[in-house]
């Protein structure tokens, strides 16, 4: 009995990396230049149908189609800031949310006409099933660690590039006061598409991880959204660690939830968030630096 | 030639016009003074100049260019530099980060981070704090320092001494001086008189958003001054 709660816990907080790194973009881009990019889910979703056409066409292994694919997908986040979100800076937060909502529509019926809607996978070939034992009837698998692992190196390449490079100081700064740090010298619509890139090559890892982990379809980008909105507001908006936690403690609740009973899973994880909102709605983190 | 040349720069919020026809110059390695009143228009022109504010290309000539309305970056990286109005400080970084990220385009030229502590010695002293932990003064050092490190060839200081005690503002004024024998053109804005008189070589005053009289200090008498400050 006691085997079994602390196997839930654990399988949970490894989910939670992986929430983590959907949920990484997403603060760094609210961070940098507060816009919420509505379409973040459907990025993920496309990084693995793109990963899922190099493993095809290509026959490579989905953990080395990354190389290719989050790269791809970054360059994507550069042109999509550079070309389309940047015009609409200073109209206010509405344009934003509009336009990525619109772009998450278009991804959708993109993917669907090219792809179907038949589910797919990425197979990594055994990988996606192998387990360690950690002894006392527990295991975790090689995947969800990797998940893990994976996150925590990206947030810590994260965090030093935020507080260590110069390009780091622009995104706090200009998160700080947009206005004073152009006055710098700083081009922000070139900062803009730089933290869009680095969002979306996060979010390619996320999803072909994803995509390796379980099913997807054209449609499965919104919950992805969703779940990474809740890691984030958890954690506390603009903490990269908070949003680490805030991934575990998802992670948790719907694991927990879904061992109550099957059903439950989902739906724990948002009374969870909807009870953070309620008691502590700044977040766990909130004390945490903007950006970093 | 004049290193800056504004040439009837008119300037608008929305409908509201702010400015209308100001003219005015700096030779290369001048210090000129922009003085007035609240709503005189004074900060609505250092903002034209450095590219905060949509105006025409021709109103502004940098170096022979026609800068007016170009983006701030781009001016930064000619070497037009503005320390800002409130000293906006960046909060979540430190004073050493505050510098650094004033030297975000690379510009190369006289001023590093140990010259900007030579000037500022309390600045070395207190690198590693954040940056709102310091007095108002400090806080003014900083911005200067801030953009100092962008190795401006003109440097616009907007309302330096608002807030801020007689004795700091000495200071802040001897600072200017320095710079200012480095070959850099400075152009200050000050609410107050007393010190800028006493530096600037020509004075140009400004009511509701027009020069309403220009000079060197020495040719300026106390009651035409007042006439412009005031319009009485």
């Amino acid at each position: 009995m006691t085997v079994a709660w602390v196997d839930t816990i654990l399988q949970g907080l490894l989910l939670g990396g992986l929430y983590a790194l959907f949920a990484t973009g997403l603060s760094l881009i609210f961070g940098v230049m507060r816009i919420v990019n509505l379409a973040h889910g459907d990025l993920s979703i496309l990084a693995a149908f793109l990963a899922v056409v190099a493993v095809e066409s290509l026959g490579l292994d989905p953990f080395v189609a990354l190389v290719l694919v989050a790269p791809l997908m970054a360059a994507l986040g550069y042109v999509l800031q550079t070309l389309v979100l940047n015009r609409l800076l200073g109209q206010g937060i509405l344009p934003p949310i509009l336009v990525t909502f619109g772009l998450s529509i278009i991804i959708q019926n993109a993917l669907l006409e090219i792809f179907s809607a038949d589910s797919r996978r990425l197979n990594p070939g055994g990988i996606e099933t192998a387990s360690v034992a950690l002894g006392g009837q527990l295991a975790v698998g090689w995947l969800p660690l990797i998940t893990l692992a994976v996150a925590v190196a990206i947030l810590l390449g994260l965090q030093g590039l935020i507080a260590r490079l110069s390009v780091g100081r622009a995104f706090r700064a200009t998160s700080d006061d947009q206005e004073t740090a152009e006055l710098m010298g700083i081009d922000n619509r070139r900062l803009y598409g730089l933290a869009m890139a680095l969002s979306l090559g996060i979010v390619a890892v996320a999803g072909v991880f994803l995509g390796i982990r379980t099913t997807f379809t054209f449609a499965s980008g919104p919950d992805r959204l969703l779940f990474a909105f809740e890691a984030v507001i958890i954690g506390g908006l603009g903490s990269l660690w908070g949003t680490l936690v805030g991934g575990a403690v998802l992670g948790v609740a719907q694991t927990v939830g879904a061992k109550l009973s099957p059903g439950w899973g989902i739906l724990t994880g948002h009374l969870v968030f909807l009870a953070v909102l309620l008691l502590r709605p700044q977040g766990l983190f909130a004390k945490a630096r903007r950006v970093a | 030639m004049s290193l800056l040349q504004v040439q009837r720069l008119s300037a608008f919020y929305g409908s509201f016009q702010a400015l209308f026809d100001v003219s005015l110059e700096a030779a290369e390695g001048e210090t000129i003074a922009v003085i007035g009143a609240n709503g005189a228009g004074k900060t609505t022109c250092l903002r034209a100049i450095a590219g905060v504010l949509p105006v025409l290309a021709q109103a502004v000539r940098f170096a022979g260019d026609a800068v007016g309305g170009r983006p701030a970056h781009d001016l930064v990286a000619r070497g037009v530099v503005m320390v800002p109005e409130g000293r906006r400080i960046f909060p979540s970084l430190t004073v050493e980060e505050n510098l650094l990220v004033g030297a975000y385009r690379g510009r190369p030229g006289p001023w590093t981070l140990a010259r900007v502590y030579d000037l500022f010695p309390v600045l070395a002293e207190r690198r590693r704090q954040p940056g709102p932990n310091l007095s108002g003064g400090e806080q003014q050092m900083l911005a200067i320092g801030r953009g100092l490190m962008g190795n401006p060839r003109l440097l616009l200081v907007d309302e330096i001494s608002l807030g801020l005690a007689p004795i700091v503002v000495r200071g802040l004024y001897r600072v200017l001086r320095t710079i200012a024998a480095e070959g850099t053109t400075i152009l200050v804005v000050d609410q107050d008189v007393s010190q800028i008189m006493d530096l600037a070589q020509r004075v140009y005053c400004f009511r509701k958003g027009a020069v309403s009289l220009e000079g060197r200090p020495a040719d300026l008498t106390r009651a035409r001054l007042a006439a412009a400050y005031f319009g009485v």
